[in-house]
């Protein structure tokens, strides 16, 4: 006869197991970080010797000289420029065309509607060269302006599609009550419409945030002068140009890595929620 | 009126439309139109060779079809051991078990960090010289062990899919652990009810009602990882020789290397009808399996 304390055992057994498992895959998922920000904080000459985990010296002036001398500050700014323009501009124009999609009518309405959605199925791997081409003919390759219309027109189709499944689930009342108030199309859409949106807005916000932040080859063909290069594409030259600099380049690396890991701790709840909806669209 | 209002709300649609029109509908009318020219990019005359691009493709161009053939590797090793690894984590986290929530923000931490971040810090531990690993190895008293892991022909590729699938499992798991999460709990009650044991309710409720999940991941891994190419230019550069190169990344070099942007173009086109094909096989696929 099995006793009570057998399958007590036999539990407990079973649970630390899986904890061992799930530690394990926990701890390489960090430690190449933790392995990042230590080598940044070694010199030159101890890197290649010093396998130590926790530096002898913290040398923190590879950040100062990363940020100076490597030009990452710089870029660093480029970056949270370009990030803040494209996911505003994603904003207005995805929930503009998301609500009008579900609540205003007019001709070929579903029409668009469908293309913007085909757009997100059809892939079309090395777009990159035709963009390059029409950005050069409109005279936007290496401009600031001409990278930021490309990035928001990525996020486009996806960020509709979210704002469009919210509005259509959202009711009705709230906007009736502002249009017999005298409330104009674009008031109820600005006033009404998008504080509504808040929750699905964040979620909007951080996967464009994450993308554009972490986004390479576009800005690769586009810029060619490294004071406008993002960080991502700084961080390739810079690895070329110093290519045993390891220390500063793992400064850069940190720097890079850095804000994007508090967004996501900070916002980890919206992630979770678009990725499982995302998932649903495929 | 009516005329006017119409008009107002096209106004809404306007910004969206414009923006799409020009960077996606043009650009997706040029590929076809530019995979039929031999054009440097610069000149402004362009060279019409019909299908010339594409025969060259399909019947010349070696490498090409050796970079096909490299993706299908790491897309093979992403489909079986990444998904196999998220699926696993997916189901040990859905159950009452202390700590879930930290295990599911750890785990998402790789996928939200960029391809070339992620490239340069495992290039640094896989260096031949001074890599974390060959000293581990070393310490290990394994020196026997020790290569050039992203410059030895034997080891690069799969080095390349060990940190691809390193990077993104996390996406797997979360979408697995939601479709746990959608199983009633009754099930498995009435199924112990009944006497099952653990691995019987495991392959009789959860597997079944998993595989239109396990479909979804499997489509967005191959698409995901027969197009990825920044992680391998970060980590390799499609060296050493040819053992690394990637679909996108010959068409990145047709572009920026050879200067040939219809080839380039043409490139893009063959590899996107091979991705719907091999996505639309998988739907047919799933269709069947579900049937």
């Amino acid at each position: 006869m099995k006793t009570t304390r057998y399958y007590k055992t036999k539990k407990i057994t079973v649970n630390t197991l899986i904890h061992m498992f799930l530690l394990t895959v926990s701890v390489s998922c960090i430690f190449p970080l933790i392995w990042m920000v230590s080598s940044s904080l070694k010199t030159q000459e101890t890197i290649f010797k010093d396998t130590s985990l926790i530096p002898k010296e913290f040398h923190f002036e590879n950040y100062y000289y990363a940020w100076i001398e490597g030009g990452f500050g710089r870029n660093f700014l480029n970056s949270i420029f370009y990030t803040t323009a494209v996911v505003v501009g994603i904003i207005v124009v995805s929930s503009m065309a998301a609500y009008a999609f579900s609540r205003l009518k007019f001709p070929g309405r579903n029409l668009i509607f469908y293309v913007f959605m085909a757009a997100m199925m059809i892939p079309i791997p090395g777009s990159f060269v035709p963009l390059y081409v029409l950005l050069t003919k409109l005279h936007l390759r290496n401009t600031a302006f001409g990278y930021i219309l490309c990035m928001i027109n990525v996020g486009l189709s996806t960020s509709i599609f979210l704002l469009k499944t919210f509005f259509d689930k959202m009711p009705k009342e709230l906007e009736d009550a502002a249009r017999i108030d005298g409330c104009s199309k674009m008031g109820i859409w600005w006033h009404v419409a998008l504080p509504l949106a808040k929750p699905v807005l964040a979620v909007v916000v951080v996967f464009n945030a994450l993308n554009v932040w972490n986004e390479y080859v576009l800005a690769l063909i586009i810029f060619d002068s490294k004071p406008l290069m993002p960080l991502q594409v700084a961080l390739m030259t810079f690895q070329g140009e110093f290519i045993t600099r390891y220390p500063l380049l793992m400064a850069g690396l940190t720097i890079t890595a850095l804000p994007i890991i508090l967004v996501y701790l900070l916002m980890q709840k919206y992630i979770v929620k678009g990725v499982t909806q995302g998932a649903v669209v495929g | 009126m009516r005329i006017k209002s119409t008009l107002e709300n096209y106004i809404f649609v306007l910004p969206a439309v414009l923006i799409f029109s020009i960077f996606y509908i043009i650009p997706f009318i040029w590929v076809f139109q530019l995979g039929m020219y031999e054009w440097d990019g610069i000149l402004p005359t362009k060279t019409f060779v019909g299908l010339a691009n594409f025969k060259e493709i399909l019947f010349a161009d070696k490498i090409w079809w050796h970079s096909m053939l490299n993706a299908g590797y790491i897309t093979m090793i992403a489909l079986v051991f990444q998904n196999a690894i998220a699926f696993l984590l997916a189901w040990a986290c859905d159950r009452e078990i202390r700590m879930k929530n930290f295990y599911r923000v750890i785990f998402f931490i790789p996928p939200v960090l960029s391809e070339v971040v992620v490239g340069l810090v495992w290039q640094w531990i896989l260096d031949g010289n001074y890599g974390l690993l060959n000293s581990w190895l070393t310490a290990l008293h394994l020196p026997q062990l020790t290569r050039n892991w992203l410059s030895d022909p034997q080891t690069a590729l799969t080095a390349v899919s060990i940190v691809h699938c390193w990077k993104g499992f996390g996406w797997g798991f979360l979408i697995f652990l939601a479709g746990l999460q959608t199983i009633p709990r009754e099930l498995y009650e009435a199924a112990r009810v009944d006497g099952a044991n653990a691995w019987q309710s495991f392959k009789n409720i959860t597997v079944p009602l998993m595989i239109p999940v396990a479909v979804t991941v499997g489509i967005l891994t191959v698409l995901g990882t027969m197009q990825a190419f920044v992680l391998i230019i970060a980590m390799t550069g499609g060296g050493p020789a040819y053992h690394t190169q990637v679909p996108v990344l010959r068409i990145l070099a047709s572009m920026r290397g050879s200067s040939r942007f219809g080839y380039a173009c043409a490139q893009g086109i063959t590899f996107g009808v091979i991705l719907v094909a091999i996505s639309f096989v998988q739907y047919r696929f799933s269709k069947k399996a579900k049937a």
